[in-house]
């Protein structure tokens, strides 16, 4: 990855809504030309940072620099910033063409020039023959790439983009996320994607910024944030997880300590300082976990239960197991073609295993 | 069974309603000049009603203020239903609950007050006192009308349109007033429609100098229904029927 020059940065930004604080006090940098996308719950905050940095909200405190401007001093029509809307919000008695348009005529661009432009940036989103049609007139998607041309036309520095895929159907939002990582590339602007989706995030993002309550829960890159979740929210949030209460029992190395859960004693790989008696949350993944029938292991650390319930996912068979202490599990396995075994019946007995350094270990917290 | 009884209720209540009017027409193209029976179809009426200077004056006067007043109530109504919609003021909810009563205001009670307001101000009564009397009455009717089309409109395009650089004033002439274009013109058929059938408010508050068209078939009625009456009676109703028609029209296009 190139160094990234940091772009904007919003220090102790605060909002609050009739008593109802959506920002905290958030810090946060974005840098240049990289991809970040702000994920959360709904009411998270997100579509507010977004809103601010737009300059449709004024935040309560705290400020916004844009290459060492400040932005609050910038009307929203003055700032070299332009947004993509949930609902598109594509002037209806325009064709797309003039759509287009309409940000490089409010900044006085020569004719010939914006033609240039407009054309241009139709190509970039393949929509050439179609630009004297009216908005009504194109499908979803095609909407939806009329208004990513019309903000990326006036050139950006940063491109903000609200929950811009979720009015479209599946199929149609895959490839909307490959076309918008093509034109992020292509453009080399800044985007910050705005999201509840944490599959899109993960697919599209350089970096996420997980956001609950008003407060950055994690900054990372998505495999950071997939395989190191911070804390419980992250980790529950981000993906299906596992979770096992326990405590430690004795520190084993620099990088491993012994914990009880589940009546069994586990070695887990952790950085965290932990020391004897502390409470933790182990957590797994479904997808590292691995299932024997429970007759054939015989030793290494284990725990069992049974199977209470199969769904074919195609790619793969999930099993949901229930502890002896009641925890339920989900274990997430491919098909192996090669093994005629491959399937459970209910109530079967099966082991559960995994490579030791895949589970995450988190202190524990009590809100849960 | 229940088709016949359905139709034929229904003709029945038009019956009711139009069979005074259809009369009048009827009357108007009758060469009976008593109209107590027939005698033979004719178009003299309508030639005598055009000889007539003092009519045609009135008439001229009507549409003057027609048109005066349903342009000004038209921008002023706009400009208030936009502010009510898009900017967030102290005594906005009395506000558009004041528009409403003031729409309900029974005309007697507003002649009355516009009468003694032009008194105590010295407002001379005539085309002045006439013009401000009938901006008042339409303005609430503008207001309805492009207000109730605004709340239907996605308002998120004005965010589009200043994060792309529009100012202000370019967001509503570039952006809002076209997409409401349709309940504008609307507000001013109506208004037009309004101010060109008016008596009530009219007969207070214009003075002797200033004849206008429903005031004057007025008064020819006094000494008894001449031909001419039905005739201007019947221009009268077919042209409001075509303007409140074509209002109805533009409210129910949609956005294209």
């Amino acid at each position: 990855m190139t160094e990234y020059q940091p772009l904007l940065q919003l220090s102790g930004v605060s909002k609050t809504f009739a008593d109802n604080t959506v920002l905290d006090a958030l810090d946060l940098t974005i840098y240049d030309g990289e991809f970040l996308t702000l994920l959360g719950p709904s009411g998270c905050g997100k579509t507010t940072v977004l809103r601010i940095i737009a300059g449709f909200e004024q935040e309560d405190c705290g400020s916004v620099m844009l290459d060492q401007q400040n932005l609050a001093v910038l009307k929203a029509e003055l700032r070299p910033v332009n947004t993509v809307f949930q609902s598109y919000a594509l002037f209806p008695h325009m064709t797309v063409y003039e759509n287009i348009a309409f940000g490089l005529k409010m900044h006085k661009v020569a004719k010939a020039d914006i033609k240039t432009r407009v054309d241009e940036a139709l190509r970039m989103v393949r929509l050439d023959s179609f630009a004297q049609r009216k908005p009504h007139q194109l499908s979803g998607g095609q909407q939806q790439r009329v208004a990513i041309a019309r903000a990326v036309v006036n050139r950006p520095r940063l491109l903000l983009l609200d929950e811009s895929l979720s009015a479209l159907d599946y199929k149609l939002r895959q490839e909307m996320q490959i076309e918008l990582k093509r034109l992020q590339r292509q453009l080399n602007i800044t985007f910050v994607y705005v999201t509840h989706d944490q599959e899109e995030a993960l697919s599209m993002s350089d970096r996420i910024v997980v956001l609950n309550k008003g407060k950055v829960q994690q900054i990372g890159t998505p495999r950071e944030i997939y395989e190191n979740p911070a804390n419980l929210f992250v980790a529950r949030f981000i993906g299906e997880i596992n979770q096992f209460d326990g405590h430690v029992v004795r520190r084993i190395d620099e990088q491993h300590v012994e914990v009880v859960a589940e009546g069994a004693d586990w070695v887990v790989k952790t950085d965290h300082p932990f020391v004897a008696d502390d409470k933790v949350h182990v957590l797994l993944r479904p997808e590292d976990i691995r299932l024997t029938k429970s007759e054939l292991v015989l030793d290494s650390v284990h725990v069992e239960g049974h199977i209470y319930e199969c769904s074919y996912k195609g790619k793969t068979l999930d099993s949901y197991i229930r502890l002896a202490s009641g925890t339920k599990v989900i274990a997430s396995e491919f098909f192996d073609e090669d093994d005629p075994d491959f399937d459970y019946r209910l109530e079967q007995k099966v082991a559960l295993q995994w490579t030791t350094g895949w589970e995450v270990v988190l202190p524990y917290e009590y809100a849960n | 069974m229940t088709q016949t009884f359905k139709f034929g209720f229904i003709g029945l209540v038009l019956f009711y309603v139009y069979s005074p009017i259809f009369v009048l027409m009827v009357n108007s193209v009758n060469g009976s000049r008593y109209g107590n029976k027939w005698q033979g179809f004719t178009f003299k009426w309508y030639e005598k009603l055009f000889e007539n200077d003092a009519l045609m004056q009135a008439a001229w006067h009507s549409l003057v203020v027609g048109i005066t007043s349903a342009t000004a109530a038209t921008v002023i109504g706009t400009l208030a239903a936009v502010a009510l919609q898009r900017y967030r003021f102290y005594g906005k909810g009395a506000v558009s609950s004041l528009v409403f009563v003031s729409m309900l205001t029974p005309d007697i009670v507003m002649a009355i007050a516009l009468l003694i307001l032009f008194v105590t101000l010295g407002i001379e009564l005539g085309y002045i006192s006439l013009l401000i009397a009938h901006i008042t009455f339409c303005l609430p009717f503008v207001i309805i009308s492009v207000f109730s089309r605004l709340k239907g409109l996605d308002m998120s395009v004005t965010e589009a349109a200043r994060d792309l650089g529009a100012n202000e004033w370019q967001v509503f002439s570039k952006i809002i007033l076209p997409m409401i274009l349709p309940a504008v013109a609307s507000g001013w058929l109506l208004s037009f429609t309004l101010s060109i059938d008016d008596v009530i408010v009219s007969a207070f508050v214009t003075g002797p100098g200033y004849e206008i068209l429903p005031l004057k078939v007025y008064s020819m009625v006094r000494v008894g229904v001449s031909p001419e009456v039905n005739a201007i009676s019947t221009l009268l109703f077919v042209g409001s029927v075509v303007l409140i028609v074509i209002s109805q029209l533009l409210l129910r296009y949609k956005r294209k």
